[in-house]
């Protein structure tokens, strides 16, 4: 189990420099230049953009400067903010959106787990589809329009709200709910399936034939094997969770690193982009990780050598 | 409980499926809803232009170059309502609606091109060849897919735009119209980025099927092993491939909106209903309906959609509902 | 305890599941009954009602679908059917005990093997989780867990498909119950483990004094453990009879199919196994008449318009057909010719 953490830690730091070649090839193959969006600028201030920033050199001793210095941690300074690191401005943006994304995804859990198990042991009751009908709907509004609806009702009809920017804990309800809406629901989604499945089992037949309680039934023997597809949901929804964060930043004013990222890219800040690149593939490498690990914790027939 | 002895055949299996997706009333109400969408997408734009002579871009009479406010809120007239030029958000919605339909299919049409394909070759020749394959899958994966769809449709844009997005938006829009060939693009680019799952769902069937005794047979026969893949192989993945092809819709049909609303997607004078719940947003408070509509049409189709993808895996695959 | 020594009577039980097919009948008007220490052998095809009927009795049929619509089952006196499902539990696993077919399946794959035994007798025995373990340890060593100790604490997987039976036998057995419902336990098994498991129900039976319900589609597995035989066949007794008696002389002509289809290694090597011909009916869309009319080899007219009586033909012997008295009459002097070989010829050709 060590060696085999230890290995997939390892393996995660070529895989990253790995995902910031892809990325850096994607950003060169791209047409055009970070200064380029402007205006045509004369050959001679051109030129000396070109030296300032080591365009002038051929490509793969751009590539080599740039990889040497992603190995040792340092992208370099953003080209739009300039002379701030980026290692800076991820630091200062990062707390934004890592409050919003994993509170989301703590209510989503939460809600979603206690709506999909109710769901499956009352199964086609009033309960079971009203709550994936929700679910259902959860997954067809769009965040984008969810966040102003709910802006619409809550801040601006009922004034229960803040309807935007970063302020005390109400400030992080509204956007909290939006992101946290589609994880929601396919977490009642995923739990619920899982339980049915689960309950239809022969083990559970077996634990009912025992004379044990149906509550004892489902936390005990049940529960178990009911949320393995909510954790191997996790992974991706971690991923997907920065898309999400990208519409709430927006729609809430917050300054957090999803807006950066999708300036970044829009300005054609090199080092910005591949520093977040780098940044959130590491993160998701480790969430991974983890999702694995608890496997293992939760299915003892899984066996990492 | 109760054991029964089923006698699968060939088509009975399809049949049976088709039985059951008509027993369940939420897949039958979907695609009810979808039917009449298209429906109305396709013909309600000519049905109101020759009926009160209102199209997507027509601006009403009582608007002048002046005023500050052109959005009206929804009459008889104009049952959305206008939007901020004054143009019937309803007749925009239609047209909007045409083109946000048609990312879903073509950009899932893309998708399963590239995913099947790639995961049936990766599932079949297994072994290092498919462990290299994955990888892949999993590195492009951690990049951001915004970023992939930026890259693309930088690179292919404008002057680069390749032949044939150049050819078929001169078919449907006629020569030159950079603004069709930049959605058509836009549809490729979405298919590109939405392969990924496909390729691991398809995989995990090859993998489970290629040890089966009709690959053998085909094998011994000498048939190649593109026949195998894709004659023998791929049709009896079939079931899980067009499960996940039905979820495949609205997922890309959102990250279309997704992109219209962070203004990358699909550009003025086109709309779609993502772009155009993306222009709404701006006057929330004041034009409401702005909002609602284009987010409310979007979100009944989505909402078919995923309960007809639901019907569809439980019809098909009635033992195991997984996802 | 009931003064005449019965353990379970079942009456007229009639169980249905709701299904988008229709109503299915899959248990249909059965009754039994079993005395204490007797073995019961409770024979069909798959799908025949006979793991349905076993379920019933545990009131372990999944409601909906299924509903035990008819019928009482008297356990030792209590009428189960009636009892609140809190007092069913009660019974369940300490009076009242089930092993099932798939031991792959039928163990929790998540949780330790001492777990699942503790769990029991704490539950109804009230036993501290000292007691527990000890007790699952001597249960462990009881079936023939070799180095019980160290196994316990392993989970399922770790075990081989033979092993995780005995696993659940001991689990069944963990509480001493009078009643051990065997639902295909070997069914799953390889061919050697089976005949260790038998060996271990019979032994153990023997021991404990246990009541057992032996399922099978097999007429080999229950030949040597069973006192009585219910032949069953689409959600109806065929046939109902001592086990010795059932072989030597059956009076239906499905138990002389099933009977002829047992493999005979003795006997006319080289010949084609035999087969009913034909499948199972579909229980939802039963004929009007006897179910098993179109695989039977002496079919009449009215076998196919008119359901058949339950006769007697000898003491404790009944059979459900309409040529019953024929069929045991044909039995008889096979029997009687051929003295040993309990499958007659009378039905060759």
């Amino acid at each position: 189990m060590l060696s085999f953490i230890l290995r997939r830690l390892l393996i995660i730091i070529p895989m990253a420099l790995l995902v910031v070649t892809m990325t850096w090839v994607l950003i060169r193959a791209a047409p055009g230049n970070f200064y380029s969006s402007e205006k045509t600028l004369p050959p001679a201030i051109e030129a000396n953009i070109r030296r300032k920033y080591g365009l002038d050199k051929p490509w793969y001793q751009q590539y080599l400067i740039m990889m040497g210095n992603v190995v040792q941690g340092d992208f370099g300074s953003s080209l739009k903010y300039q002379g701030e690191s980026v290692n800076d401005i991820i630091w200062r943006h990062l707390p934004y959106s890592a409050t919003i994304g994993f509170l989301a995804y703590l209510v989503a859990l939460i809600v979603g787990l206690f709506a999909g198990i109710v769901a499956a042991l009352k199964q086609n009751s009033m309960f079971d589809y009203g709550s994936m009908a929700t679910a259902m709907l959860g997954l067809s509004v769009p965040n984008f329009v969810l966040g102003p609806i709910l802006v619409l009702v809550f801040a601006l009809g009922l004034y229960w709200l803040p309807p935007a920017r970063w302020g005390g804990p109400s400030s992080l309800v509204l956007p909290v709910l939006t992101l946290s809406a589609i994880y929601m629901a396919y977490i009642a989604r995923l739990t619920r399936a899982g339980m049915l499945e689960v309950m239809r089992s022969d083990y559970i037949r077996t634990a009912r034939a025992k004379g044990l309680n149906e509550m004892t039934v489902l936390l005990k023997h049940a529960l178990r094997g009911g949320i393995v597809p909510v954790v191997s949901f996790t992974g991706p929804a971690l991923a997907s969770l920065l898309a999400g964060t990208v519409v709430v930043e927006k729609v809430f004013a917050i300054p957090g690193l999803g807006n950066i990222f999708i300036q970044a890219v829009l300005n054609r800040d090199e080092p910005l982009i591949l520093g977040i690149v780098a940044f959130l593939s590491i993160l998701i490498m480790i969430f991974n990780l983890l999702v694995d690990i608890a496997y293992g914790v939760l299915d003892p027939r899984i066996r990492y050598e | 409980m109760v054991e029964k002895t089923e006698q699968i055949k060939g088509t009975s299996l399809w049949r049976d499926a088709w039985r059951r997706l008509l027993k369940n009333r939420l897949a039958v109400f979907g695609m009810i809803v979808l039917a009449l969408m298209i429906l109305l997408v396709a013909i309600g734009p000519i049905v109101i232009r020759l009926t009160t002579g209102i199209t997507a871009d027509y601006v009403p009479s009582q608007v002048d170059e002046g005023d500050l406010v052109r959005s009206f809120p929804p009459s008889l007239k104009h049952p959305m309502g206008t939007d901020e030029a004054g143009r019937d958000l309803f007749a925009r919605v239609l047209q909007g609606g045409r083109i946000s339909l048609m990312v879903g299919l073509i950009s899932t049409l893309v998708s399963l091109l590239v995913g099947v394909s790639y995961g049936a070759i990766a599932g079949y020749l297994g072994g290092r060849i498919d462990n290299i394959m994955m990888r892949i899958v999993d590195m492009i994966y951690a990049i951001p897919y915004i970023l992939i769809v930026i890259v693309l449709l930088s690179i292919f844009g404008g002057p680069n735009t390749p032949a044939f997005i150049a050819s078929l938006s001169e078919t449907f829009g006629g020569a030159g119209n950079q603004g069709l060939s930049q959605i058509f693009l836009l549809f490729f680019s979405l298919g590109l980025i939405s392969w990924l799952t496909m390729a691991r769902v398809v995989r995990g069937q090859i993998l489970s099927l290629k040890n089966e005794e009709f690959v053998l047979a085909a094998k011994a026969l000498g048939v190649s092993t593109f026949g195998i893949i894709f004659r023998h192989l791929v049709p009896n993945a079939l079931g899980p491939v067009i499960v996940y092809a039905t979820l495949t819709v609205p997922s890309i049909m959102l990250s279309e909106a997704f992109l219209s609303f962070l203004g990358m997607g699909v550009q003025a004078p086109y709309a779609s209903w993502g772009s155009l719940a993306a222009d709404g947003i701006k006057n929330i408070s004041i034009f409401p309906w702005q909002l609602i509509f284009p987010g409310v049409t979007m979100a009944l189709t989505l909402f078919s959609l995923n309960f007809l993808g639901d019907g569809l895996r439980d019809a098909l695959d009635p033992q195991t509902r997984k996802f | 305890m009931n003064s005449n020594g019965t353990i379970l009577s079942v009456t007229d039980l009639r169980t249905y599941f709701h299904t988008e097919d229709g109503i299915v009948k899959a248990v249909d008007g059965i009754s039994f009954e079993l005395k204490k220490g007797e073995t019961l052998g409770i024979v069909g095809e798959s799908g025949s009602g006979k793991s349905v009927t076993n379920l019933s009795v545990m009131r372990l049929i999944p409601e909906p679908p299924g509903k035990i619509v008819a019928g009482d089952i008297i356990f030792d006196g209590t009428d189960v059917r009636a009892l609140p499902i809190d007092d069913v539990r009660k019974i369940r696993g300490k009076r009242m005990a089930m092993i099932f077919q798939d031991p792959m399946t039928s163990l929790n794959p998540f949780l330790k093997i001492s777990t699942q035994l503790m769990e029991v007798t704490r539950l109804h025995l009230g036993h501290t989780k000292k007691q527990a373990y000890e007790h699952a340890i001597n249960m462990l060593q009881t079936v023939g867990i070799p180095e019980a100790h160290e196994r316990i604490d392993n989970y399922p997987h770790e075990f081989s498909g033979g092993m995780r039976q005995r696993v659940m036998i001991a689990m069944a057995l963990s509480c001493d119950p009078e009643l051990l419902i065997a639902d295909e336990p070997t069914t799953a098994l390889d061919v050697t483990i089976q005949a260790q498991i038998l060996e271990l129900i019979k032994d153990l039976k023997k021991r404990m004094g246990t009541s057992v319900i032996l399922i099978t589609h097999d007429l080999g597995v229950v030949a040597g453990m069973t006192d009585k035989i219910i032949v069953m066949y689409a959600g109806k007794v065929f046939e109902q009879a001592p086990t010795r008696e059932l072989f030597a002389t059956p009076a239906n002509p499905y138990t002389k199919g099933l009977l002829k289809s047992v493999p005979d290694p003795a006997h006319e090597q080289g010949k084609e196994l035999y087969q009913i011909p034909g499948l199972p009916p579909d229980v939802a869309h039963l004929p009007p008449g006897c179910p098993f009319a179109e695989r039977c080899y002496r079919v009449e007219e009215i076998c196919r318009t008119d359901f058949p009586p339950f006769v007697q033909v000898n003491e404790g012997h009944h059979s459900l057909c309409h040529f019953a008295e024929e069929v045991y009459a044909e039995s008889n002097a096979v029997q009687a010719d051929s003295g040993s070989n309990p499958v007659g010829g009378a039905n060759d050709g």
